[in-house]
């Protein structure tokens, strides 16, 4: 199979993910609730009020047309009115993403070249003292909650040592470095979280790699060990990581919930977690698809990474 | 050292290795003492586990993390390797030793073109990256690699194994050096590709003089490529002396044992059983009092369990480690002498299983992979059918189609007992598939890991005898016996067992339903010589007892010849002859069997001139016109080879093969062939 149309399955694939996550999610927010407009009004709202709100949301139509009204506007980028805001949904979602994905660049930047370079020197050294402390420490962080470790960051370097500001919100108008020193705390839980996973995986690919028979052939040529660790190990060995790391970058601009809400941070999935909160469901939907998308959009990235990296795929079999 | 003569490529004096396992040091090689002189061919034999790729790692200063050179020294080139520092060892693997070792698939960097990891052998004797680049260009053109530019921009993936090979040998020679350690650089390979890189090998080491330490397991090749060769067991060498000498006049029982286990060229299975070395190899590091061999030895003696045998210098440069060495020849064999009776087969009975027309064909459209075509065999009872070829001849897809896991073409038809079978093995009757069994190659992978012996042979009991309670286990006992497993092998996992044992418990798996057909692929591939005696002795055994059929697969013609009755030689999924296995072997035969039994490294003394076969298997899309075999046909006599495609024809009663060319000039003919002849049937 050749490049291009590994590529090609692989949008095809991610659109029928996405077609699938909106399909569960109009269902989940949309049919789930039962009545729409009751769920908003409340139980003590008056019948006809409720109907006459049900017929101006469109609610009262065929399943069917309603799905397909709502997912032929979200393509288009229409995603319909917040009911809480009374304004398109639009805007406030691209402001929350903006924010999120700020938040996750800084976190990313930090976790991924700290999480490579600690497994590589783990695998360096494997069975010694540092590889146990790396790999120990790694995992024991990976399993400290991000509200715990928020906490107590907040409290060592916000509250006590005074370093940095303790909430992610900055004035309007912020310069860039001014909101990197609002982020650089909120970005910490996350990389503490991320950090395990990502030495874990470049540690195994690394020991497999520094074990392989290509790694011998490489020292039998009399190649300085730093060739053969950069020439040879660490193509092989770091390629498998590319994934995970890729499957993370959903998780950080998805899953930043209780972030986000610890350092009053205006993200996607504080967003998405007021929306839940006021019954915005217009709102809902979109920030939930949107995270599909862009969880589906760094899946996606990795797997064309990873099969521009790795020649099998590239090239395909034999001639 | 001696400043006249120039020093040895490789000295092994007094070498101890032992690996650290649970805390505790294991000796993995003994009192090592072996020299190899400049330019000569060295040969290390034994079986697995004897520590034959310990000394290459030690010699190369590459032992795993938890090994260690615990004793004495290895000099190459008369400089101490343990002594180096790091830049000067890395000057000694850039300059003086290289490496070739078995699967070179492995041994490529999977993610860097091959002209880049070549030139890379350059870089480091300091060419800049262009001529480092045109060097090896012209290095991959020296180890007959047809198309370097092209092979240059490749990955290893896109090459078959015959060329990745070539491209680890073309590495390692690059640099000229002083020595070359090859570890089973062949195993995996095809016979005929095996001699084509042996042949290459040979060739560029008279050509840079460069010394050679061959480690193979296999005896033929050893005989063929080397000057000298030395017996390791259990990390002692036992006997080491000239090539020659060795082979036709072992002098320690070990040696002399694994000469026996081998079937010997044209031995077949009526002519008795082969000799086995009883017993196993000790444990890695056990700790044993006089002679290390002499709890499987025949003739250990007193002396022998007390007294630890010192290397012996006997006459024409030998050494012996045997107290006993001048009464080694005379070892008594272990196997009864003959134990059989021929089988005798009803001609005009029904074969237990038939092939007719059979076909298969995956993918479609421009891509449709003919793995075979029009294949009609007969199998009658209690005989072996041998399929022959090169890999991606077919064998694997046949032996699938009839196991049922794939389903043949339209038109194919597959009849056990007379009766129609159906394609798929759900399909077909419970009769039918427990009829039908299979043997692995690999006993590692075909058991189950988690359970007991005992659960897993019972299991297939309940499964395909329709067996419970103690009926159930009144047969285990005797399918146990049958295999001669013992009631100890029972209650323990597949990992707590040898080879050979998983590989018992394998056929003991198959046999549970007193099978009719038992498909054999490769079974005794992973196995030690003397291992795979005993299995073949007891797969021989089996049939004779309970008549049952074998398809059996092997690459190792010896071993084809020594179960099968009947052999068909396939090739590109055409069956190009099918015959007595005596008369495929001795010939009149097909020019393609001709090649593949040329290419067959024997012990006794050199190979015949081996009939090369030009080029790799060409693609099942596109097989070439006429007669596939065609483009590489060393007797291809014209424009009629690649219009008509020859039909089988019976050359003598039960004897067809598929060639255009006439009788007599066939390889192995009895009569001269008449050359002036040159006439087309």
């Amino acid at each position: 199979m050749s490049g291009l149309r590994f590529v090609l399955r692989r949008v095809a694939l991610s659109l029928v993910t996405l077609w699938l996550l909106s399909v569960i999610v109009f269902l989940g927010a949309q049919v789930l609730p039962g009545d729409v407009g009751r769920a908003i009004l409340g139980p003590l709202a008056d019948p006809r009020a409720v109907a006459a709100l049900d017929h101006k949301l469109g609610v009262d139509r065929p399943l069917l047309v309603q799905y397909w009204d709502w997912s032929s506007h979200f393509v288009t980028g229409d995603m319909g009115r917040s009911l809480v805001y009374r304004q398109p949904v639009g805007p406030f979602l691209a402001a929350a993403l903006a924010n999120s994905l700020k938040l996750a660049a800084i976190a990313f930047l930090l976790v991924v070249p700290l999480g490579i370079f600690g497994g590589v020197v783990a695998a360096m050294n494997v069975g010694r003292a540092l590889d146990r402390i790396i790999t120990v420490t790694g995992l024991s962080m990976t399993v400290v909650p991000e509200f715990v470790s928020s906490i107590v960051l907040i409290l060592i370097f916000g509250v006590w040592l005074e370093w940095l500001p303790v909430s992610a919100s900055w004035r309007e108008g912020a310069g860039a470095f001014t909101q990197f020193r609002h982020l650089l705390l909120p970005a910490v839980p996350l990389v503490l979280v991320l950090f395990g996973y990502i030495a874990r995986m470049a540690r195994a690919g690394t020991v497999e790699a520094l074990d392989a028979d290509y790694t011998r052939t490489a020292v039998m040529k009399g190649l300085p060990f730093r060739t053969v660790v950069w020439r040879h190990v660490l193509p092989n060995a770091l390629l498998p990581t590319i994934t995970v790391i890729a499957t993370q970058m959903g998780y950080l601009i998805g899953g930043l919930v209780v972030v986000e809400t610890v350092f009053h941070y205006q993200g996607i999935g504080s967003l998405i977690y007021n929306a839940a909160k006021a019954k915005d469901f217009p709102m809902l939907e979109s920030g939930v698809l949107m995270i599909g998308v862009v969880y589906t959009i760094a899946t996606l990235i990795a797997d064309v990474l990873y099969s521009l990296l790795n020649p099998r795929i590239r090239f395909g079999g034999r001639e | 050292m001696n400043v006249a003569t120039p020093p040895d490529a490789l000295a092994a004096e007094g070498l101890d290795v032992c690996y650290r396992v649970r805390g505790r040091d294991r000796v993995v090689l003994r009192g090592l003492d072996f020299r190899i002189r400049r330019g000569e061919s060295f040969g290390l034999v034994g079986e697995s586990g004897c520590g034959k790729s310990t000394v290459a790692l030690a010699a190369t200063r590459y032992l795993p993390r938890n090994g260690r050179v615990s004793g004495g020294r290895v000099l190459i080139d008369g400089r101490d390797v343990l002594e180096l520092d790091n830049a000067e060892l890395r000057r000694l693997r850039a300059h003086s030793v290289a490496m070739v070792y078995q699967e070179p698939a492995k041994a490529l960097n999977p993610s860097m073109p091959i002209g880049r990891q070549v030139a890379e052998v350059f870089e480091v004797l300091g060419s800049p990256r262009r001529e480092a680049l045109e060097k090896a260009r012209a290095m991959l053109g020296r180890v007959r690699i047809a198309d370097p530019a092209s092979v240059m921009v490749r990955y290893p993936h896109q090459l078959s194994g015959g060329m990745q090979q070539r491209v680890v040998i073309a590495m390692a020679l690059a640099i000229r050096p002083s020595l070359l350690i090859l570890d089973e650089p062949t195993t995996g390979l095809d016979a005929t590709v095996e001699a084509e890189i042996l042949d290459l090998i040979e060739q560029l080491r008279r050509e840079y003089s460069t010394a050679v330490l061959f480690i193979s397991h296999n005896l033929g090749v050893i005989a063929g490529m080397c000057d000298r060769v030395g017996v390791l067991y259990a990390g002692r060498m036992v006997e080491e002396g000239p090539t020659r000498a060795i082979f036709e006049d072992p002098r320690h029982p070990y040696t002399v044992g694994l000469l026996r286990c081998l079937p010997r060229r044209g031995r077949s299975k009526a002519q008795g059983r082969l000799d086995t070395i009883p017993g196993q190899l000790p444990p890695i590091g056990a700790q044993i009092t006089g002679c290390i061999f002499a709890p499987r030895c025949v003739l250990a003696d007193d002396l022998c369990r007390a007294v630890d045998p010192p290397p012996v210098r006997l006459s024409d440069g030998r050494v012996s480690a045997c107290h006993h060495h001048e009464r080694a020849p005379d070892l008594p064999t272990t196997a009864p002498p003959a134990r059989r009776l021929a089988v005798l087969v009803d001609q005009a009975a029904v074969p237990v299983l038939s092939l007719d027309h059979v076909s298969k064909s995956f993918g479609g459209g421009a891509v449709t992979v003919r793995a075979v075509t029009d294949v009609s065999l007969e199998l009658w009872a209690g005989e072996t059918l041998g399929l022959v070829g090169e890999s991606g001849s077919g064998k694997t897809t046949l032996a699938r189609m009839i196991l049922g896991l794939t389903g043949p073409d339209a038109g194919s038809e597959l009849r056990i007992n007379g009766r129609a079978l159906a394609s798929h093995a759900f399909q077909r009757h419970a009769a039918h598939r427990k009829s039908l069994q299979i043997i692995f190659q690999n006993p590692d992978t075909a058991l189950n890991r988690a359970r007991l012996i005992r659960r897993l042979i019972s299991r297939a009991l309940g499964k395909l005898a329709g067996l419970a309670g103690a009926e159930r286990l009144e047969r285990l006992h005797a399918l146990i016996a049958l295999v001669r497993l013992g009631e100890r092998h029972l209650d323990v996992r597949p990992r707590q067992l040898s080879g050979g044992l998983k590989q018992r418990v394998a056929i003991a798996l198959a046999f549970a339903g007193d099978p009719r057909v038992v498909v054999c692929d490769e079974p005794t591939s992973a196995l030690d010589v003397s291992v795979q005696a005993a299995i073949l002795n007891l797969l021989a055994d089996l049939q004779a007892e309970r008549q049952v059929s074998y398809v059996f697969i092997s690459h190792d013609l010896g071993v084809v010849r020594y179960l099968s009755d009947r052999i068909a030689v396939l090739y590109l999924g055409r069956l190009m002859e099918f015959g007595p296995a005596e008369a495929v072997f001795s010939g009149p035969h097909h020019p393609y069997t001709e090649a593949l039994l040329s290419a067959v490294p024997s012990v006794e003394g050199g190979r015949p001139e081996r009939i090369a076969l030009r080029g790799e298997i060409p693609s099942p899309v596109r097989p070439p016109s006429g007669c596939v075999f065609h483009t590489r046909c060393p007797r291809k006599i014209g424009a009629i080879c690649e219009r008509d495609v020859p039909q089988l024809r019976e050359i003598a009663p039960g004897h067809s093969l598929r060639c255009h060319l006439h009788l007599d000039e066939l390889g192995g003919a009895q009569a001269p062939a008449a050359a002036d002849q040159a006439s087309v049937s």
